[in-house]
């Protein structure tokens, strides 16, 4: 066969299809702004925005958003080292906030320009008041919370039922997970901090520990239960997928990956959400603007725009996971047919909206300092060569 | 860390010596050959590659001997050899601090190690069957009275069109508890098998994305070998097992070469196939350094991880060049 | 009898290649998202990828940069094979340990280090560093195909064709890369699927702003791989394959 000519063909065909389809985007993105209202380039979580928000933002104010995803928080400060200017507004969790902020990274926010989330301004503020003044951000300089959520234990009933008869999600500890019967059936976080993190509380430690012999009874428990064969694997992003699809009896989750599977599975598994007695980690996603940031003020707009409750309201519809605006709370309780809104009792559901008493057991993450970070990634890996 | 990135005056120097030299080369080059030599028509790949290639190894060894502050620096690999080199300088801190005897927390840490082992010996595996599976295949597709070369050919390259990461999730959703092989199992009345997230599923894995790899350069060797070497092998009175054994395996060991080379490589250092295979259980060499750079963001034992893998194959690819001497300095093709 | 054992070899071994991928359509028919489940055939999927302007460019970035590359690299590959076949002994095997270079390194190596590079160089990661790095690992996988045909050509055609008056050039193109032509078809088809295939370089040399399709469905594991990603390799497949149909009938025709 004329193998040229396949070749030739294939070029001909692979240059015009795409070329006629489509133009690509990325021009648009690197033209210089319409004069109207100027650009804001937004860095955020894959997935984590309804593109409704993005298109309610440009009719209404004429800015333009250069809307961009990272994967991994580690990901996104390299990439907003390695691209100084591109990014206006960055959405990281918790500890990295305070890495970023201890590393120079953050500037200050005006929260003249955010009324809707302004902790000096209550009777404007949206914002929940048990994420102001976080640990991490204390005086509430450099963040505004963009959505929050827990880290707790996704079951599978039917599995549970079958496998641990007693097994009552109100009042169980994270010892369920050392448990043998779960032979092959748990799913662990591949993640340093989020796993290191349950099994310090599990032992009743602080999560933020830098208690060396704490630390190595970490480790020595979370090999024990990989000894014992209990974890099925260590994963991250798949682990909604797997849950979905009945593949585990339980598995350690983000509280909204966790809600995110459980609309997924639908009706063929039924799956619940629950966080052990001894309490956990608590995680807040927050907006905040870089140093390098070149367009600060629409940064603002845009972030306050997010805070505005019938906003807010509309993208919890959308990502699910716990809403730090009260307005929008309040919103979702009452239903409201403008936003296509059914009415949810928001507040009786302990996955979005845990109880007083779980929120007192529950911790934010810290940022370790590097050298104790070195005996956590070390531990982590004995963990890793465990066979 | 690597937003101001910088590299002494010496080592801008060292590159710019290099690329005078280079000029030199190449003139020199046309004065001998008074003209154009054939030669020549590798230069614009050698400043390609020394740009491309060259220039961002040494980087890399840079930051191998560097600490944070741009010092030099051998305890990225003395970490290589105790992953708990640096925690063990903190525990011995605070244990002072405090004035308790931490003595018992100081180990070494095997994990990098164990982690280099158990890459070569999956490699290894890998390497081997793609080299059962290939050979015969390669051998079949080469052989004239079948007419089937180069579509076959064409059927090895298009199922990698199809992009690597979604061929290796197919597999998943294939070994999966409720996947489709788990699915027909029961349907049959048979008690389903854990498929996913062992040491065999990853190498599945890795043989199924390499195994073309191993094909081609067999293929390549072997559709151009003239086959009245074997005939004539046949007349002299060889049969069909010694032929293959006395002439054909012989003269395609370039193929060979090339195709361990191809295979072996990538297969040590693969990241994605054991995370997504492999459950997280067990890590590779490639997911060493890939946490190393992303989740630690210690970019400098990263690279002294790095370089030593580099070193390491460099080393086999010695060692192979010696079990095809025929090829010269050019055996791996 | 020896015959059909081979070929049932083969088939055995496409058969193993070709499972993944028909799993891959079947899913992409699917109407749920589920992938285990199947909840009837729908072409929902297809419908939403034409729909998905994020899907359609990273397909425009990522076809338009292996074609790029497969162009560059061919030819820069094939003249290095050739020069280097002529070299001596010491300069060749210098040549080639170069060449293996970038094989030897690991993936997310190359990458990290050619990202170093564009930072150092202060270099605006996207497209062109993308593509910069892809001609990088492409060539020298068309060296090592071109390589073994010029081993394999008799040293003497092409002296003989210059001492028949023939120009270096002239007898470049008119004996040399006639007769290792298969090497070259070789190499440039691996140096297309090499870069339609390649994530971690892509990943390191490129900005979120500009996406290929392997980034996007990396990015798209941690929500979930959605089934419009199969539907687009699905067509892809479709695509090639009856490409080479009508390739394979036209050559049958003019034989």
């Amino acid at each position: 066969m004329n193998m040229k000519r396949f070749l030739l063909l294939l070029l001909v065909l692979a240059l015009a299809l795409p070329l006629t389809a489509c133009q690509p985007s990325s021009d648009s993105a690197d033209a210089p702004a319409p004069a109207s209202g100027g650009v804001v380039n937004v860095f955020n979580w894959e997935d984590y925005i309804d593109p409704a928000v993005i298109e309610l933002f440009e009719e209404q104010t004429g800015i333009t958003v250069n809307y961009m995803c990272f994967t991994t928080v580690e990901d996104m400060i390299v990439q907003v080292e390695a691209n100084p200017g591109a990014f206006d507004v960055c959405f990281p969790s918790d500890y990295i906030i305070e890495r970023m902020k201890n590393k120079g990274m953050l500037s200050e926010i005006n929260f003249a320009n955010i009324p809707n989330a302004d902790p000096a301004n209550p009777e404007t503020c949206q914002t929940d008041p048990y994420l102001l003044k976080p640990d991490y951000d204390p005086d509430n300089k450099y963040s505004v919370p963009y959505m929050w959520g827990t880290v707790g234990v996704l079951y599978n009933v039917e599995m549970m039922e079958k496998l641990v008869p007693e097994f009552d999600p109100e009042n169980t500890s994270w010892s369920i997970l050392w448990d043998e019967r779960l032979m092959s059936n748990v799913i662990m976080m591949d993640s340093i901090r989020d796993s290191m993190g349950v099994t310090l509380k599990y032992l009743g430690y602080s999560a933020n520990s830098t208690v060396i012999p704490e630390l190595f009874a970490a480790r020595d428990k979370l090999i024990e239960q990989k000894k014992l064969g209990v974890v099925k694997a260590y994963q991250v992003d798949e682990t909604k997928d797997k849950m979905a699809a009945g593949e585990a009896a339980m598995a350690v989750m983000w509280s909204g990956d966790a809600l995110y599977a459980i609309d997924k599975a639908g009706d063929d598994v039924e799956l619940g959400y629950f966080i052990p007695v001894e309490g956990s980690n608590v995680w807040c996603d927050a907006a905040v603007i870089p140093t390098t940031a070149k367009n600060k003020e629409n940064a603002e707009k845009f972030i306050n725009f997010l805070c505005d409750p019938e906003i807010a309201a509309l993208n919890w519809n959308y990502i699910w996971y716990s809403s730090p605006n009260m307005g929008a709370i309040e919103l979702i309780e009452a239903g409201s047919e403008e936003l296509e809104l059914e009415a949810y009792e928001y507040r009786e559901d302990t996955a979005l909206y845990p109880t007083e008493e779980i929120k007192n057991k529950c911790e934010f993450f810290r940022d370790i300092p590097e050298n104790y970070l070195s005996v956590y990634e070390a531990l982590w890996m004995d963990l890793k060569n465990t066979k | 860390m690597i937003s101001n990135v910088s590299l002494p005056w010496w080592a801008w120097a060292a590159m710019g010596v290099g690329l005078v030299v280079f000029i030199a080369m190449i003139a020199m080059t046309i004065k001998r050959n008074r003209g154009m030599h054939r030669s020549l028509f590798a230069s614009p790949y050698t400043l390609w590659m020394i740009i491309f290639t060259v220039v961002p190894v040494i980087l890399i060894s840079y930051y191998a001997f560097t600490d944070a502050n741009g010092h030099f620096t051998l305890d990225n690999f003395k970490n290589f050899w105790d992953s708990h080199y640096e925690a063990n300088k903190v525990i011995a801190a605070e244990g002072k601090r405090l004035g308790v005897d931490y003595s018992q927390y100081i180990v070494r840490g095997t994990v990098n190690w164990d982690t280099l082992v158990y890459s070569l010996w999956m490699a290894f595996q890998c390497t081997v069957i793609c080299l059962l599976l290939g050979y015969p295949a390669a051998l079949f597709m080469a052989d004239r009275k079948m007419k089937l070369g180069s579509t076959l050919v064409v059927l090895f390259i298009i199922p990698m069109w199809m992009n690597f990461l979604l061929r290796t999730v197919a597999w998943m959703s294939l070994l999966e508890d409720s996947g489709l092989i788990n699915s027909l199992l029961k349907s049959l009345g048979f008690e389903g098998v854990q498929l996913m997230y062992t040491s065999n599923t990853v190498l599945l894995g890795m043989v199924y994305n390499y195994l073309p790899f191993m094909v081609f350069p067999i293929y390549t060797v072997l559709n151009k070998m003239d086959f009245r070497l074997s005939e004539a092998a046949a007349d002299l009175g060889c049969n069909s097992f010694q032929t293959l054994y006395k002439v054909t395996v012989p003269l395609s060991v370039p193929g060979i070469v090339s195709g361990i080379t191809m295979v072996f490589m990538p297969s040590v250092t693969t990241f994605f196939i054991p995370r997504v295979l492999g459950g997280g259980y067990t890590m590779m060499f490639g997911d060493l350094i890939e946490s190393k750079f992303l989740t630690e963001g210690n970019w400098n034992a990263g690279s002294a991880l790095s370089l030593l893998m580099m070193l390491l194959i460099l080393v086999s690819l010695s060692i192979l060049r010696k079990v095809d001497p025929n090829g010269e300095g050019g055996g791996l093709a | 009898m020896m015959k059909l054992l081979k070929k049932c070899y083969l088939g055995l071994i496409m058969v193993f290649l070709y499972i993944p991928i028909v799993v891959l359509i079947i899913q992409s028919f699917n109407a749920g998202e589920s992938r285990a489940n199947w909840e009837g055939f729908s072409f929902r999927w297809y419908i939403e990828l034409l729909q998905d302007e994020r899907i359609l460019n990273a397909l425009y970035v990522t076809v338009s940069i292996a074609v790029i590359a497969m162009i560059v690299s061919t030819i820069l590959g094939t003249l290095a094979a050739i020069g280097i076949h002529a070299m001596r002994k010491r300069p060749q095997a210098m040549m080639m340990t170069l060449t293996n270079l970038p094989n030897t390194m690991p993936d997310i190596v190359t990458g990290i280090s050619l990202m170093l590079l564009v930072l150092f160089t202060k270099v605006e990661r996207g497209y062109v560093t993308m593509l910069l790095a892809h001609i990088t690992f492409d060539t020298p996988y068309v060296i090592l195909s071109v390589l073994p045909k010029l081993k394999q050509m008799n040293r003497h055609t092409y002296e003989a064709a210059l001492d028949l008056g023939a120009t270096p050039v002239y007898a470049l193109f008119h004996v040399i890369i006639p007769q290792c032509k298969q090497g070259i078809i070789t190499g440039a088809m691996l140096a297309f699927t090499l870069s339609l295939d390649d994530f971690t370089i892509s990943y390191f040399t490129t900005s979120p702003l500009v996406q290929n399709l392997s980034t996007l469905i990396y990015s798209a594991t941690r929500t979930g791989i959605d089934p419009t990603l199969n539907a687009l390799s699905a067509l892809m497949f479709v695509a090639l394959l009856v490409l080479l149909l009508i390739v394979n009938r036209r050559t049958a025709e003019d034989k």
